[in-house]
């Protein structure tokens, strides 16, 4: 259907919408990367002693590692690490008391952005806090939060005041040695969200981040902990878009989860950083480790992921299974359009007893985008009675594209199951003119059919990134159908 | 790293003293085995950092001094030969010992006219144009260090030739036979299967070895390497027996290229053998053309198989379809990593990859990678894996019929590897698989999947 084919490739050839750059006075510290830059962050940030020491030790690790280049399905030219910019933070005014005190033009960004950093949050119970390049701008909630008992700051702010619960969990779901780019983050990340749930408490909102890359040749490397204690709660949204520019950034995010006895963690992604142009100009390098330890009984820990930005996406939101019948789930959706490339998934290792995992990933590639789902499912001889089901379904929209599966599963006693299943396909003529026939116009059809096939996915997603997330690929998929 | 330095250099030596003694061949054919060998000297053994040799250990093989085998026991041979001879069954049998052609053992006529079956080392000096045209084109040394260091030892093997509109019906017999030496011993098998239009034909690689055939016990090492190369329409039957003593090294790289409208099938079975490595690399190259792979593996005791396989679609409008299944006791490791490959161009294309694993201890480890790789978009490809013990409901089903557990569990293990041998058309194969199940869980020999029915949807 060639007339189709051209009237799709017509909608998903949309511009990135989101990409301005807001004109803010950085503080931003010399290109380059070595102790000093390390010690400069650190100091910048007032941080203690140990986790100086901390960042130093991942630095000097990092030197002795190797770039990982060979076993992803992704290709890049070569990053230079010397020619980024490790901290840039925008003038601050002694730190803003209230959102009157943030610089409007920021706002105003995260107006555009749709942020709801206003009143309108509170509408939407959101407690956001935003992360502008590498500092926190804004925590709202915070004091709601904190009757309960719950702790959500800055990653910045939790080191000043909450530094034992910082020292006790941090790296100990990912540790400074991990792999490359966790190793280069535990070296120089700037800040991040920090958030505790006390025992048997449920989080009466849905705790937000919003990231932002602004600078030019900044990277944003920034950490985040999540800690649920024992019978807590939470969920947790984050969302991330980045400006456009000719140049690639880096981006490479720490996430760690911990839950405890009959704790649950819900983390949600949206991510829709700039994917660079049609021909794979710029774009986000998006190298990220995320992984969640479901260290206590019955504790359970659910990655939902939408990715439909970067030009590289690289990460596999994986879960630690260690305590009895803990639960790990992994929804994702990841689309690729033009030259964009993912290489995500994630891993479920079985460790405790009756453990339970489930994977389900929907691929999309259209244009000239690959898209590769790579999975681990391990199951540990002492995990008796584990289950895993895993779904990859893979959709091709054009015939440039291609979708890629890789999983790796293990498993080492007789009482567990594993199973795979995976299938590719293209959308179906057939339903296509079925649509046809009941007068829906192309657009809508492909839209609709794509948003079928996600639906397992977007189901899991709370309720205002559902609606974003099948926003944002009906935007990113204009123009790619055929 | 010295160490590792040290491990190339017992086959490096061996191959300075094989070139010495090697009688004069042709140019083509030295240069071939210099270039293997240098490629092998440059990449040396795998090891575990390779992600393609990840799960397998070779340091065994590195690490064992292997001399080139020879073959001066004939008794033994024959002995060891009766054991696995298909007799009347095949159309031929070739039997190698050790690697080298076996003149007294084979049988290779009377065949239909255009089949040829011979050793390689005749073919060599008998069609070398064919040969040149061929040998190792499929196969790259590039591809894998012991594919390398095979070429780089080629002297004897089996060549099958079948000219255009060959028909030969009953299936063509390539017997290895291992039998250990004062040393241990390497082998270097090669088979170059080549076949014109329109031809048709079965044929059985076995590689068979026992524990106490001959005075020695020493390791045995067989890396293999076979061509399988199809023009159009050509309709292949292909069985693997791999039956090597249990202590035995066996490392085997398959190579197919199809071309047009043909129909390959082909069974791969892994019963024996202490570190055995598969590679099957199925090239469909030409349209309408339609390749089937299962394979079968039954392990016990510290028994570790890979088997892995790559479905390259070339061209548009083909169709794949694999299956292995594999039984997994004690404490043994099996490893299957399939890969279904469809290039940009390879529209229409319907390809299904299963693969289902029976562990039946809780110091088995079973790892199974099945992936896909896609560049067009008409495609409909699927693949599952499942990995459990057997089913505890078909166990109470059977138990509610007065089976005793362990009889269950016995006869659902038989049922579940029946799925693959019951698609296996060559019946001495069949036969050999089915008996060897049977023994091994104690049921009666003369067991034949009608007697079971349905009932093999066993297990997950």
């Amino acid at each position: 259907m060639p007339t189709q084919t051209s009237q799709i490739e017509e909608l998903a050839n949309r511009e990135y919408q989101w990409g301005w750059v807001t004109d803010i006075a950085a503080d931003s510290a010399p290109p380059g990367l070595n102790e000093e830059i390390i010690r400069f962050i650190s100091a910048k940030k007032n941080e203690p002693d140990w986790l100086l020491q901390w960042r130093l030790k991942a630095y000097r690790h990092w030197l002795t590692m190797e770039e990982p280049h060979h076993w992803a399905h992704i290709h890049y030219p070569p990053i230079n690490y010397q020619d980024i910019i490790y901290y840039s933070a925008p003038k601050a005014r002694n730190g803003p008391k209230s959102l009157d005190e943030v610089d409007p033009e920021l706002l105003r960004t995260y107006e555009k952005l749709g942020v709801p950093l206003h009143e309108r949050e509170i509408l939407a119970g959101v407690a956001v806090d935003a992360v502008f390049d590498s500092v926190s701008v804004a925590t709202t909630f915070r004091e709601k939060l904190a009757q309960l008992g719950i702790i959500f700051c800055s990653f910045s702010d939790a080191v000043q005041k909450h530094p034992d619960l910082v020292r006790k969990y941090l790296g100990s779901v990912v540790p400074y040695s991990d792999n490359y780019y966790a190793t280069l983050n535990s070296a120089v990340f700037t800040d991040g969200s920090f958030a505790y749930i006390p025992p048997g408490v449920r989080c009466p909102m849905e705790l937000s981040t919003y990231f932002r890359i602004n600078a030019k040749s900044t990277g944003q490397f920034e950490r985040t902990l999540i800690v649920a204690d024992k019978g807590a709660f939470v969920s947790y949204l984050e969302g991330c878009t980045a400006p456009k520019r000719d140049e690639n950034q880096l981006h490479a995010a720490v996430v760690e989860l911990i839950a405890l006895d009959d704790a649950t963690v819900k983390y949600s992604t949206v991510q829709n950083w700039y994917p660079g142009d049609k021909e794979g100009k710029g774009g986000i390098y998006n190298f990220v480790t995320k992984r969640g330890a479901c260290r206590g009984a019955n504790s359970k820990i659910t990655w939902t992921q939408v990715e439909t930005g970067s030009s590289i996406t690289w990460k596999y939101p994986s879960c630690i299974l260690q305590g009895d019948n803990s639960v790990g789930e992994f929804y994702s959706v990841a689309l690729t359009n033009n030259r964009q490339q993912a290489d995500t998934g994630t891993k479920m290792i079985h460790i405790g007893r009756n453990t339970r995992s489930t994977i389900v990933s929907k691929g999309i590639s259209a244009g000239r985008g690959q898209n590769s789902y790579r999975g681990l499912v391990k199951i540990l001889k002492g995990a008796a009675n584990s289950r895993n089901y895993t779904q990859c379904d893979s959709l091709l929209l054009g015939d440039q594209c291609g979708a890629h599966t890789f999983p790796y599963i293990e498993v080492r006693n007789t009482t567990s199951r594993a199973e795979h299943e995976a299938s590719t396909s293209k959308i179906g003529e057939d339903q296509l003119f079925y649509c046809k026939s009941r007068g829906i116009n192309l657009e809508d059809s492909v839209n609709m059919i794509v948003n079928g096939f996600c639906k397992e996915v977007f189901r899991e997603l709370p309720m205002e990134f559902a609606v974003e997330a099948q926003k944002l690929l009906g935007v990113s998929l204009e123009g790619s159908v055929g | 790293m010295t160490q590792l330095l040290d491990d190339k250099n017992i086959h490096l030596a061996n191959f300075t003293l094989f070139a010495r003694h090697a009688t004069p061949t042709l140019s083509w054919v030295e240069k071939l085995r210099r270039s293997a060998i240098a490629r092998f000297d440059l990449v040396g053994f795998p090891d575990a950092k390779d992600e393609e040799w990840r799960f397998t250990n070779t340091a065994p093989i590195a690490q064992t001094p292997f001399v080139l085998a020879e073959h001066d026991d004939p008794a033994a041979a024959a002995s060891l030969a009766a054991d696995f001879t298909f007799a009347n069954q095949a159309a031929a049998e070739i039997v190698f010992v050790n690697g080298r052609f076996s003149q007294q053992l084979s049988r290779v006529s009377p065949l239909p006219a255009g089949i040829t079956v011979t050793s390689l080392a005749t073919a060599l000096q008998n069609t070398p144009a064919l040969l040149e045209q061929h040998l190792a084109r499929y196969a790259r040394i590039e591809t894998d260090p012991f594919v390398a260091l095979n070429t780089g030892f080629i002297r004897d093997g089996a060549f099958v030739h079948l000219a255009r509109n060959a028909v030969v019906r009953h299936p063509i017999h390539l017997l290895f036979l291992s039998i250990p030496s004062a040393e241990p011993a390497i082998a270097h098998p090669r088979v170059l299967v080549v076949a014109e239009d329109n031809s048709q034909a079965t044929i059985v690689e076995s590689y068979a070895g026992k524990k106490g055939a001959g005075p020695f016990s020493n390791t045995v090492f067989n890396n293999a390497v076979t061509e399988i190369v199809a023009a159009d329409n050509v309709h292949l039957d292909h069985c693997k027996l791999e039956q090597e003593s249990p202590d035995a090294f066996h490392i085997a790289h398959m190579h197919v290229t199809l071309g047009r409208d043909c129909s390959f099938v082909s069974h791969a079975a892994s019963i024996g053998g202490k570190l055995v490595r598969n590679d099957l690399v199925v090239v469909l190259n030409g349209q309408h053309t339609d390749a089937t792979v299962n394979g079968l593996v039954v392990l016990r005791d510290s028994q570790h198989v890979a088997n892995h396989t790559i479905l390259r679609h070339e061209k548009p409008h083909c169709s794949s379809h694999e299956l292995y299944k594999h039984v997994l006791d004690n404490r043994s490791t099996c490893v299957f990593k399939g890969k279904i490959f469809v290039q940009k161009d390879a529209q229409k294309t319907d390809s299904k990859q299963t693969t289902k694993s029976l562990l039946l201890s809780d110091e088995a480890t079973m790892n199974a990678m099945p992936a896909l790789e896609i560049y067009a978009d008409d495609v409909k490809c699927t693949h599952g894996s499942t990995t459990g013990p057997v089913d505890e409901d078909m166990i109470f089903y059977l138990r509610s019929r007065g089976v005793p557990r362990e009889a269950a569990r016995h006869l659902l293990t038989y049922a579940f590897a029946a799925d693959i041998t019951r698609r296996i058309k060559v019946e001495p194969v069949r036969r050999r698989l089915e008996d060897f199940m049977a023994a091994q869980h104690g049921l009666p020999q003369d067991l034949r999947i009608t007697d079971l029915g349905s009932h093999d949807q066993a297990a997950l």
